[in-house]
């Protein structure tokens, strides 16, 4: 169990891997000991997912579904980013906001963001307001917990030098804090992307009329396995894309702040 | 002292957030009763729910429904979970076979399988349990296989110097060394079983808690949304707690300094 495996081999056993996943699947798919419209197999999916970039399913093709499902994303993420990295810095800084704070964020973290859905859509309804409610309640709590654990962290001699040189409160937060905790905001950043867009996909399942969770519902009452299947591969992959991406962007701060 | 004055301000606030709103709801109506309970409709529906019921049984059915398919698909997905996040981190060859396979089907979030459990095995329990199953088994193994990952070096070439059995090996090192790492990802495991079974019963369910939820948000009753709600968070918290327990009597040689949650 200690040492590694010489890398050839190592490629080997893992295409071996993954090979005998697909095949197994392939397999099982072909055997006909489940139904064809129950297990399409991958062959199948792939040649569904090509077919669902032009035919439109439920209102759209694929693109414009993983398009609405990507404003959604998009405005709930960037309310919880606004919202949740001001507010963890500003606990950071006073205690007393902390004070109030916290009590109420340990209550509501209980509550799992999907279960906000009925209130979502009784209050924004299921169009684009109820979803972002969900996105938000999602990706919120990760994007203020790492804004309020790097402002905390701050070498307390960096915040007494300027509080010695009466630097208003308001600097102090923009040019003492923010720069000093932007690696933990980053990651905070970067986990709040995950759980939002999971919780979005969840929302779209129960309330929605479009987007790529929509069309799976649709396609579970219609039977169609493939299209289902079909969403899973392009939520799963919109989500790794995203994750890229904000891995890029932390590793590109990482490297400017010179701790790479 | 700092713990004092933080338990003060922090009742206070809550205190006056339960006023605030007994007066934007009961008292001067600002938000109307269409959009959130007020405390006395909260109350009516609780009693409705534990009394007479609602969505053909009562709170108690509902909880009981909702506990029984997280303990079944948390105790599925962890004794498929744990021995496999062991084989990975104690075999290099099964680690390279099956990383690859686990990178693949990882970033499907877990929601995303609900309609193909619904689509394989209808609104029964079987479905629920397949979703409870792939939402919590990827944390127990991630974390199991880190755990491994981590034991000191001198332990396990001790062991591998004296001549340990394979079975000794994993009984008296590996497991009780990966046991911190172990409990958090089932600590994982535990709350991505209950958000995705609350999802699973929204999207469609004949009883538990997300199906309360979802009949009250149809029929537009919010007291009975609050009361599902509040009931979801008390039983995520309670089941929780129970995990915290278990894992203090169990990992008893392990003092860790971090947060208990």
């Amino acid at each position: 169990m200690i040492g590694t495996l010489d890398p050839a081999r190592r490629l080997m056993l893992g295409a071996i891997g993954l090979v005998g996943f697909l095949g197994l699947w392939a397999l099982v798919a072909a055997s006909g000991l489940v139904g064809k419209a129950f297990l399409p197999g991958p062959l199948d999916v792939a040649a569904r997912l090509v077919a669902l970039l032009h035919t439109s399913f439920a209102g759209g093709t694929l693109l414009v579904h993983l398009g609405s499902s990507l404003q959604r994303f998009t405005a709930g993420y960037a309310l919880a980013a606004l919202v949740g990295v001001p507010l963890g810095l500003l606990m950071g800084r006073f205690r007393l906001l902390d004070d109030i704070v916290s009590p109420i964020f340990d209550a509501l973290r209980f509550i799992a963001p999907i279960a906000w859905v009925p209130f979502a859509a009784l209050w924004f309804g299921t169009g684009f307001g109820g979803p972002v409610l969900i996105i938000f309640s999602g990706a919120f709590p990760p994007c203020l917990l790492n804004a309020y654990r790097g402002a905390r962290q701050v070498d307390a001699r960096y915040i007494e030098a300027a509080e010695m040189l009466g630097t208003p409160s308001h600097r102090l937060i923009l040019e003492v804090l923010l720069p000093a905790s932007v690696p933990s905001i980053v990651a905070g950043l970067r986990i709040g992307a995950g759980l939002g867009w999971q919780s979005l996909v969840g929302a779209e399942l129960i309330v929605a009329s479009t987007g790529v969770g929509y069309m799976m519902v649709q396609a579970q009452s219609g039977v169609s396995t493939a299209t289902v299947m079909v969403g899973m591969v392009a939520i799963g992959l919109v989500g790794v894309l995203i994750d890229v991406a904000l891995r890029t962007v932390e590793a590109r701060i990482h490297r400017r702040l010179g701790r790479a | 002292m700092p713990l004092r004055r933080r338990s003060v301000i922090g009742l206070t606030t809550l205190a006056l957030l339960a006023a605030l709103w007994f007066l934007a709801t009961s008292v001067t109506g600002m938000i109307s009763p269409g959009r959130f309970p007020t405390p006395g409709d909260t109350w009516t529906a609780a009693v409705q729910a534990s009394v007479r019921g609602y969505g053909d049984a009562t709170l108690l059915i509902h909880v009981l429904q909702s506990l029984k398919l997280v303990a079944l698909g948390f105790a599925v997905s962890i004794l498929v979970g744990v021995p496999l996040g062991l084989l990975m981190g104690t075999s290099l060859t099964a680690e390279a076979l099956l990383n690859p396979v686990f990178m693949l089907l990882r970033p499907i979030p877990p929601l995303a399988w609900i309609p193909l459990a619904i689509l394989w095995f209808g609104l029964g329990d079987t479905a629920k349990i397949m979703v409870i199953f792939f939402a919590a088994f990827v944390p127990s193994v991630i974390n199991t296989h880190a755990g491994v990952r981590q034991i000191d070096r001198p332990l396990i070439e001790a062991a591998r110097m004296l001549g340990t059995p394979r079975w000794r090996f994993i009984g008296e090192v590996v497991v009780p060394g990966a046991a911190p790492m172990i409990f958090t990802g089932l600590r994982l495991s535990l709350q991505a079983s209950w958000t995705t079974l609350v999802a699973a019963e929204l999207v469609g369910a004949l009883a538990g808690l997300g199906h309360l939820l979802n009949l009250a948000q149809q029929d537009l009753y919010p007291g009975m949304i609050l009361v599902g709600m509040i009931a979801v968070a008390i039983f995520g918290a309670l089941t929780t707690a129970l995990l915290g327990a278990v894992e203090r009597r169990t990992v008893t040689w392990v003092r860790t300094a971090g947060e208990p949650a």
